[in-house]
């Protein structure tokens, strides 16, 4: 399967997922752990993948959704953004809602 | 130029912001502290009304891709309406009012 439709089926084959470097157990870059974090807080599972473990995902993830950085956030299939905004949208409340959200339109 | 004079140059071009803060937070990643890898930037700008957060750091992408694909390793970004600036604590210096000076020869 082409990485780009791998990576497409992870997006919305999952409610949120997250695009990491390590695991949210073991995280390996400060952002991916504070998204993480984050996601965690809200208490509504999520799915990970560790680029750090596929190269092939490493190098095409920010062309699927021309995002340049990691870590990158998922949630309903649309790309929230990375860090900060995940950050910011814990902060003001709205995160958990959406995941909440996310997971209960799920199949 | 460095990166961060590069970067201050480019936003200031596109954005006009109110309040722009640029760190090179290099030295407190795993690389040599010279790297000009890692980024944060705080954008204060009205360029940023009405536009979603994440609209908003694709803007900053785009402005600062020739960075992104020559080093630039991590962009914090951190972008805010003039209200929301405030709303946040934050305060934007004012500048002072011209006193005349420049007309006196």
């Amino acid at each position: 399967m082409d990485v780009l439709e791998r990576i497409d089926e992870q997006v919305k084959g999952n409610p949120v997922v997250i695009y990491m470097k390590g695991t949210p157990q073991f995280p390996q870059c400060g952002f991916s752990m504070r998204a993480a974090k984050a996601l965690q807080e809200c208490e509504v599972p999520f799915a990970y993948v560790n680029v750090l473990q596929d190269p092939e995902i490493f190098e095409n993830l920010p062309r699927y959704a021309d995002w340049p950085t990691f870590p990158q956030i998922y949630v309903a299939g649309e790309l929230i953004g990375g860090c900060d905004i995940t950050l910011e949208l814990h902060a003001n409340g709205e995160l958990r809602g959406m995941m909440e959200r996310a997971a209960r339109a799920a199949p | 130029m460095n990166r961060k004079q590069r970067i201050e140059i480019k936003l200031r071009d596109a954005l006009s912001p109110a309040h722009l803060d640029v760190v090179d937070e290099s030295y407190m990643h795993a690389v040599p502290a010279d790297s000009e890898s890692h980024f944060k930037v705080l954008a204060v700008s009205d360029a940023f009304i009405g536009l979603p957060l994440i609209d908003r750091h694709r803007r900053l992408n785009q402005l600062l891709d020739a960075e992104l694909q020559n080093g630039l390793h991590a962009l914090t970004l951190h972008t805010w309406t003039p209200d929301e600036w405030h709303a946040k604590g934050g305060t934007t210096p004012t500048s002072p009012p011209c006193l005349g000076g420049s007309q006196l020869g």
